[in-house]
């Protein structure tokens, strides 16, 4: 008896740094969230409650429902397009190709920079007068792009014509980001897909090719079904750092910051936009709630999935 | 036969390098732009090497503006939040690897579920906590709330309970205390988690923006990514020093990547494919 409360005493004063940091700076806050977003808050920090009136307000904000669909289409564009790329690359790489570790450096390196500096450096080449990537288009005799400062739908540019709202694409502007972020996580992406790919065991497509199969047989009916659960896992990793995009938009759009006409304003740019910029305390932690609902759901369902998965191999 | 294949491998080495040049290109500009004299810069059509190198841009950035401070401060503040949640992670997964109490796994349990709640959640309330506390302004608000990682209990547990049982069992019957244990014997023992930790939290914490950017306004304390984002929106001509404090903006990470490379990207790979 003695020796389980000496196991006891010890293993809390072992947990207790952290778990007092987590319920001072984590727990606390998202309770505070939640409280908060059904007040409204005075610059001078006097509080009165308000009920559900942050999210009436919230559901008639047209402000915010443009950042929840900006956020929307950079992660339709950019999730697809990272996985696809570097699921290509990384089936390459897995060829027997001589000097991988050197490839594989290489595209691993915008990883580890940090966002700000990357946009900093992307702002430049994107410069619609000065910009390398203008200048590139100038030597090739193409038309020279806005980029950043492009507020027109990307399908309604290369079409020309005249589309309705849900067809337009986003914006060349909100692309740009999307490139940007392509470029920054497809080192991740294909590292990961390296590693999976290195699971699958030789004697699948050795089967398959005894069986007669061709190679695009035998990627798409050995190797993508047996990579499935990575890619699922790269799939809810980059959908859920999509939505969180905040620090591109910050330094990369504007003047105002989600310009141009607010075509590059997203759901957390939005949320500091409020909640500290404004100070608007209440109205910005029920865009945080309204956020978390829709990241709890994608990662419950990533659970789901990944567990009936477990549950179908057993 | 032998020819077609031949040109397959050609096509896939045409690919991989036009990728490669496509991950370069971007670092490649901000080098050579930051060794441009300011004309030569926005110069039409750009030169794709400098035609006159001059480090001026490197001196207005290091002498004018307080670039050597934000380093400075950033290191200071990675190194302490590496330290900090390094030993806070250590002893949270001891305790839930090898010390035996009630609650020790309902207690688990409720500290990764945090982990599905993004930082922009509970930013702006933990502002208003910090803001209560009296810490805008000051290094520890860049340390102390993020020196638990979650992430890092986690991963060190999942190494811990690799180590045979016996193990503790002779070492505690030998009388050796449980900080002697963990440190002389564990440690050493699950030195390649570690080093996992300590890189994911050196990098997060050297590239972390968005919090510093709210709790720091004074100049001598903004870390050097703040520090830059505040230098970008004033400075919006000379490109040579936007590019020149970029460069060293991540120069740090690169040094670090490069001297580790191999354990950065195994780290990476193996982290994430842990489900």
């Amino acid at each position: 008896m003695r020796q389980g409360k000496r196991e006891f005493l010890y293993g809390m004063l072992f947990l207790l740094p952290a778990v007092v940091i987590l319920l001072v700076f984590k727990v606390l806050p998202v309770l505070l969230a939640f409280d908060i977003s059904f007040h409204e808050w005075g610059i001078a920090g006097d509080k009165g409650f308000v009920g559900l009136q942050n999210y009436i307000f919230l559901l008639k904000d047209r402000y915010f429902w443009q950042a929840l669909w900006n956020t929307f289409l950079y992660t339709l564009f950019s999730v697809p397009l990272s996985i696809i790329i570097s699921l290509f690359i990384a089936y390459l790489l897995n060829q027997n190709i001589k000097a991988v570790g050197f490839f594989r450096t290489i595209y691993f390196l915008p990883v580890v920079t940090s966002l700000v500096a990357v946009s900093v450096v992307w702002k430049w080449l994107y410069n619609p007068q000065r910009g390398l990537f203008n200048s590139i288009l100038a030597t090739l005799n193409l038309p020279t792009l806005k980029w950043l400062e492009e507020p027109r739908g990307i399908f309604e540019m290369i079409t020309g014509a005249d589309l309705p709202f849900l067809l337009e694409g986003p914006s060349l502007a909100l692309f740009s980001l999307v490139i940007l972020s392509v470029w920054k996580s497809l080192g991740y992406n294909i590292v990961i897909f390296i590693a999976g790919l290195k699971n699958i065991s030789e004697t699948y497509y050795e089967a398959a090719k005894i069986d007669g199969a061709n190679q695009w047989q035998i990627v798409k009916n050995v190797m993508l079904p047996l990579l499935s659960p990575t890619t699922f896992y790269v799939l809810i990793m980059t959908t859920i750092s999509s939505f969180q995009v905040f620090a591109p938009v910050w330094m990369m759009t504007g003047p105002p910051t989600g310009g141009p006409l607010g075509k590059t304003s997203v759901v957390i740019y939005y949320l500091f936009r409020k909640g500290y910029e404004e100070y608007q305390v209440g109205y910005g932690s029920a865009i945080a709630f309204i956020f978390f609902i829709i990241i709890l759901a994608i990662t419950l369902y990533q659970r789901k999935v990944t567990e009936k998965r477990v549950y179908y191999e057993v | 036969m032998k020819s077609k294949a031949n040109m397959w491998k050609i096509i896939v080495y045409l690919i991989l390098v036009i990728l490669a040049v496509l991950s370069i290109l971007p670092f490649y500009w901000m080098i050579t732009t930051s060794f441009k004299t300011p004309a030569e810069s926005i110069a039409m059509p750009p030169t794709w090497f400098p035609k006159t190198l001059t480090t001026s841009a490197y001196e207005t950035v290091l002498t004018k503006i307080s670039f050597p401070r934000y380093m400075y401060i950033s290191f200071v503040t990675s190194i302490l939040t590496v330290a900090a949640s390094l030993l806070t992670a250590l002893l949270a997964a001891y305790a839930f690897s090898w010390i035996q109490f009630k609650g020790r796994d309902a207690i688990f349990m409720g500290i990764l579920s945090l982990m599905m709640v993004p930082m922009p959640v509970y930013i702006i309330p933990l502002f208003l906590v910090v803001q209560r506390l009296g810490w805008l302004d000051t290094l520890h608000v860049m340390i102390i709330p993020w020196s638990v990682s979650i992430f890092s209990i986690f991963l060190l547990r999942q190494n811990m309970r690799t180590i045979p049982k016996d193990l503790y069992d002779a070492a505690i019957i030998d009388g050796c205390s449980r900080l002697r244990f963990l440190f002389q014997i564990i440690v050493p023992l699950i030195k390649p988690a570690i080093t996992t930790t300590v890189i994911f939290e050196f990098i997060s914490s050297w590239n972390s923006f968005m919090w510093p950017l709210m709790v720091i306004n004074k100049d001598n304390l903004r870390p050097i990514q703040v520090g830059l984002a505040y230098f970008a929106q004033g400075e919006t001509t000379n490109y040579p020093a936007l590019m020149a404090a970029s460069t060293l903006a991540i120069l740090p990470l690169i040094i670090l990547f490069f001297l580790a490379q191999k354990q950065i990207i195994e780290s990476y790979a193996r982290t994430g494919l842990r489900e």
